[in-house]
């Protein structure tokens, strides 16, 4: 079998428990990121920061390089220019893949494994064997309201629950910094206004560094501590806006505030001026 | 799927063998296709006189099936262990797919029947040969499928278990390996008909026993309507095996396509 270089695993041995202490090690710092396919330019020259336990927001219209820049930040590439820097240290992709989990846009559940085995993927990679991952995944089951349905196939849950598990299955990698690509683009409006609510809960619970990445500037505000707003490709930060209640605020009277309203013109006004 | 639906999805096909198998008896009994041959009549056995071969001729059929289904089973097997074993080595060497691919591609130009009388000289009369041919029209489907299977996995799902810490080892364990299990299960299919269709050919070029065998024995004799039996027991055979297969699909690979 031919090898190819495997990313170092954090504690390759170990089950990382979900719950990690914040400190700073935990925060993230891109400078000067520049990535081109070929001759076309994906994301030109972006800092952005996120602190410890931070939700950074990114918006931007469609193909301003969001999923690059994931993938970037994930370790899966190397960009072509710039500094990506995970825990205060300028980290290389092996480095980042062993402290970033990604969740994708779709869910990419295995449909050959139940629920808990699909959760406790990464622990089951890193060589951890069955009874005990599951053993570590339950917990959070019962936790997020996915109780009963630890051994159902992913192909008998509904989309919301995929995402669920998706997500679980991201948490329980255990990584301090969490990627999200627009985890809820797939969903109905109404599963979806539920998930944001499940996953503004679940992040208090489970608190990570997270960019979220969504092309939708409610879900992004809602669910964020700031908002980057990226301009059209390639992509660069062109607006910055924050909401000042905490996060984790019930969403009817949340998203429907005067101050959530300026806070979305604001947003999309950037959106419309990044665009052209 | 309705039960009265599923009945009419049974029903359909076995009424069309049915009518034809009545249509048949009746020309072969008024000798209508023999006088159509310009033939004589004993030579067109009707459905009936073939079932009754089938009973007279058991002992005959079943010695010589037993033989004619070991070759196939092992064939089979052989091409099965081979095929997924090279589909993997391809997929995981790049290198080794470059210089391989068009080869195998291109060796299926060459009709692999047509060689068995020189494995029989190579080999002799014994099961060595039938099962060498088997194998060899058996590799192509089972590889290629496996191949594609292997090759058809979401490229963000081999991203994501990198993010989730599999090691090369563990993509191919985890994500390709059951994403191509479907893929090989029709690869499979198609290659146990032709399996049957090999070990007659196989036992053509030169043995003393199996239904392929017993069917030259019989033209030589002009007992056609054993020589049908025989025909019917390969088809018997084919028929079986296809649908273990199906059945060993849908339990152990049920997420497939």
């Amino acid at each position: 079998m031919q090898t190819t270089p495997e990313a170092p695993a954090a504690e390759p041995h170990s089950i990382s428990q979900p719950g990690l202490p914040a400190d700073a090690g935990t925060a993230l710092a891109i400078e000067g990121l520049e990535h081109s396919f070929g001759a076309l330019r994906a994301i030109a020259g972006l800092d952005l920061a996120a602190g410890p336990r931070e939700v950074l927001g990114i918006v931007g219209p469609s193909g301003c390089g969001k999923s690059t820049l994931l993938e970037l930040i994930a370790g899966l590439r190397e960009p072509t220019r710039g500094r990506i820097a995970v825990g205060g240290a300028t980290a290389a992709a092996g480095e980042r893949l062993a402290r970033c989990a990604y969740m994708p846009q779709r869910d990419l559940l295995l449909p050959w494994l139940s629920a808990i085995d699909n959760a406790a993927l990464a622990l089951r990679n890193r060589g951890v064997r069955r009874d005990a991952a599951r053993r570590a995944t339950a917990p959070l089951f019962e936790r997020f309201g996915l109780a009963g349905f630890e051994h159902s196939r992913p192909g008998e849950l509904s989309g919301g629950m995929r995402q669920r598990v998706a997500f679980l299955r991201t948490l329980m990698a255990g990584k301090p910094v969490l990627l999200l690509d627009e985890p809820f683009a797939s969903l109905d409006a109404l599963t979806r206004g539920e998930m944001q609510e499940w996953l503004a809960g679940a992040l208090v619970a489970e608190p990570r560094t997270v960019v979220l990445v969504t092309h939708d500037v409610e879900e992004a505000l809602y669910l964020s501590d700031r908002v980057a707003v990226l301009s059209a490709r390639p992509g660069r930060a062109v607006a910055e806006v924050s909401f000042s209640s905490p996060r984790a605020r019930p969403r009817p009277p949340a998203i429907t505030s005067p101050e959530f309203a300026g806070l979305r013109e604001r947003a999309l006004a950037a959106l419309a001026e990044g665009s052209r | 799927m309705s039960a009265g639906a599923r009945l009419r999805a049974v029903l359909a096909p076995l009424a069309l063998v049915a009518a034809a198998l009545g249509l048949w008896e009746l020309a072969a009994r008024w000798e209508l296709l023999a006088d159509l041959l310009r033939i004589e009549p004993f030579l067109v056995p009707a459905p009936s006189d073939i079932a009754e071969a089938l009973w007279t001729d058991r002992e005959l059929l079943a010695e010589d099936g037993w033989v004619t289904l070991q070759e196939i089973v092992l064939g089979f097997a052989l091409a099965v262990a081979a095929g997924l074993g090279f589909a993997t080595a391809l997929h995981l060497s790049d290198t080794l797919r470059r210089a391989f691919y068009p080869v195998l591609v291109a060796s299926q130009t060459v009709p692999i029947i047509v060689i068995a009388p020189i494995l029989v000289v190579w080999f002799g009369f014994g099961i060595g040969p039938k099962l060498a041919i088997i194998a060899l029209i058996c590799f192509f489907p089972i590889t290629v499928n496996t191949l594609d299977g292997l090759r058809s996995v979401d490229p963000d799902l081999t991203k994501l278990m990198r993010t989730l810490d599999a090691g090369r080892a563990r993509i191919f364990l985890r994500a390709e390996a059951p994403s191509a299990l479907p893929y090989a299960f029709s690869g499979a299919k198609i290659a146990v008909a032709v399996a049957v269709i090999g070990a007659v050919f196989g036992e053509w070029a030169g043995s003393d026993s199996g239904l392929g065998h017993l069917m030259l024995q019989a033209s030589a004799q002009l007992e056609t309507a054993r020589l049908f039996a025989a025909v019917v027991v390969l088809s018997v055979f084919a028929i079986g095996l296809f649908a273990l297969l199906s059945l060993l699909e849908r339990r152990i690979a049920w997420w497939g396509r």
